[in-house]
């Protein structure tokens, strides 16, 4: 779906995510304290937001939010998050778009 | 004695070990005393291997109240003799010294089988009593699911017991190859893995049910964190026993431990916003009786519970496997024990608390 796409690549850490997700929030949070500023797109307010569930549920997300985009691409949702970064990859692939480097409140 | 009201666990003291040992006549005077640190006993049996003379002992039954007063005046023959009675008697408190000792250990051993038992039975007893529960919050006895997930775990945890048992036999003989021991990590990380893929489907059936820990003894839920054992603790259990690490092996496990600690919190925090919101539903409008839809917004809301028991276990599943990679076989095979002894600790922490003596109130 163009609008996922075209939401992913203007933004470097996308969160497609729902208001009342709290799994969701867990994922926001942790990118927080990687110290990137994620941008948390809340399907369940935006009036394209059935379609985009669809649309993410056919790419493979279960849940279907969190799902999670860097640089343009789809990471996948909680799960593949935190593989992602307990194999230390994560923080080489969010490289490019923190800008807090210093630790967390 | 002491009388206990909880079930499930027999202490030592009904077994009748504490009892004097009326049996064993030769150490027991005739009123039927402990004469561990008395003067010889009046009933004195004389080792034959000690006394090589055929001569009558009838003279070792002499009171002991009489024999040192008259000991000058003896003659040599009789002094020597009772010298030999004396030696007996010392060698016979060293025997039954050595006996309590040896009694000591099995009423040791005991306890350790009867809190094997216990355990058993508390595994079973949860299925079919309402300990620690109260009946409302309790699912087992009309949760086929739950009663299923208590038997499987039970089994699993007897399973677990047994592996750890042949794991240390392993590791302890200079003859196990490494080959054998990889077979061990693996074997038990699928263990692990096993235990994850029944939990999953527990949590459908009753994700209550494995937040409250109710599966499992009362010191493991001490330390609950997310329907399980918190990973970032994995890491501070196992590091002392893994010396000595390699540089590269320091600075991988150190990375993971920063990595879970960060997954551990992001996950804590959103269970924080999780009760802020299902406490929020219920408390929506209190005053005006009608609490349907109230309490059916806040069911849908915990859907997520679900979610997030399956994301902690997930992270407990990867923690596992990744340090397990990280370390060489060995360390690995010694971590495994480790860990499991550590959790064997835990659940005979809870059986001896649950056991301890209770005052009369």
């Amino acid at each position: 779906m163009e609008k996922i796409g075209k939401v992913a690549s203007e933004n470097g850490v996308v969160i497609f995510s729902k208001s009342t997700c709290c799994l969701c929030y867990a994922v926001q949070i942790l990118f927080r304290d990687l110290g990137v500023q994620a941008v948390v797109h809340e399907i369940d307010h935006d009036p394209d937001g059935k379609e985009i569930e669809k649309a993410l549920t056919r790419l493979g997300c279960n849940g279907p939010v969190p799902a999670v985009y860097i640089g343009g691409k789809l990471m996948g949702s909680t799960n593949e998050v935190m593989s992602l970064h307990l194999s230390g990859s994560l923080l080489q692939l969010i490289r490019p778009y923190q800008h807090n480097l210093s630790s967390h409140d | 004695m002491m009388n206990s009201t909880s079930t499930h666990f027999v202490p030592s003291r009904r077994m009748g070990i504490y009892e004097p040992i009326h049996q064993m006549g030769m150490w027991v005077d005739f009123k039927g005393n402990d004469c561990l640190d008395a003067s010889p006993p009046m009933i004195l049996e004389v080792d034959p291997k000690l006394d090589n003379q055929s001569e009558d002992t009838s003279h070792g039954t002499v009171g002991p109240s009489h024999k040192y007063d008259q000991e000058a005046s003896k003659p040599p023959k009789v002094l020597r003799r009772l010298a030999q009675n004396r030696e007996a008697a010392r060698k016979s408190r060293l025997r039954k010294k050595a006996y309590v000792q040896q009694l000591e250990s099995s009423k040791l051993r005991l306890i350790q089988l009867e809190q094997e038992l216990g355990r058993a039975r508390q595994q079973g007893l949860y299925a079919g009593s309402a300990l620690d529960a109260s009946p409302l919050d309790y699912a087992g006895c009309t949760n086929p699911g739950i009663a299923t997930f208590e038997l499987e775990y039970g089994q699993w945890v007897e399973e677990q017991d047994r592996d750890l048992s042949d794991l240390r036999d392993a590791l302890h003989s200079s003859e196990t190859r490494d080959s054998e021991l990889q077979k061990f990590v693996d074997d038990g990380l699928r263990h692990y893995f096993e235990l994850f893929r029944m939990k999953a489907i527990a949590a459908k059936t009753d994700v209550f049910y494995l937040m409250s820990g109710m599966w499992k003894t009362s010191a493991e839920r001490f330390f609950f964190w997310i329907g399980g054992f918190r990973p970032s603790e994995l890491l501070k259990v196992l590091l002392p026993h893994l010396e000595p690490l390699s540089e590269q092996q320091c600075l991988d496990l150190g990375n993971l431990a920063q990595s879970c600690q960060q997954a551990e919190d992001a996950l804590s925090q959103g269970m924080e916003q999780l009760h802020l919101i299902v406490g929020e539903a219920v408390a929506k409008q209190l005053g005006e009786g009608n609490y349907l839809p109230m309490v059916g917004a806040a069911i849908e809301k915990l859907d997520d519970l679900v979610r997030f028991v399956g994301q902690a276990d997930h992270l407990r599943q990867e923690i596992l496997q990744h340090i397990l990679r990280i370390l060489t076989t060995r360390q690995a095979a010694r971590g495994l024990l480790a860990l499991g002894e550590y959790f064997q600790r835990l659940r005979a922490l809870s059986l001896l608390w649950s056991s301890r003596p209770r005052e009369s109130s």
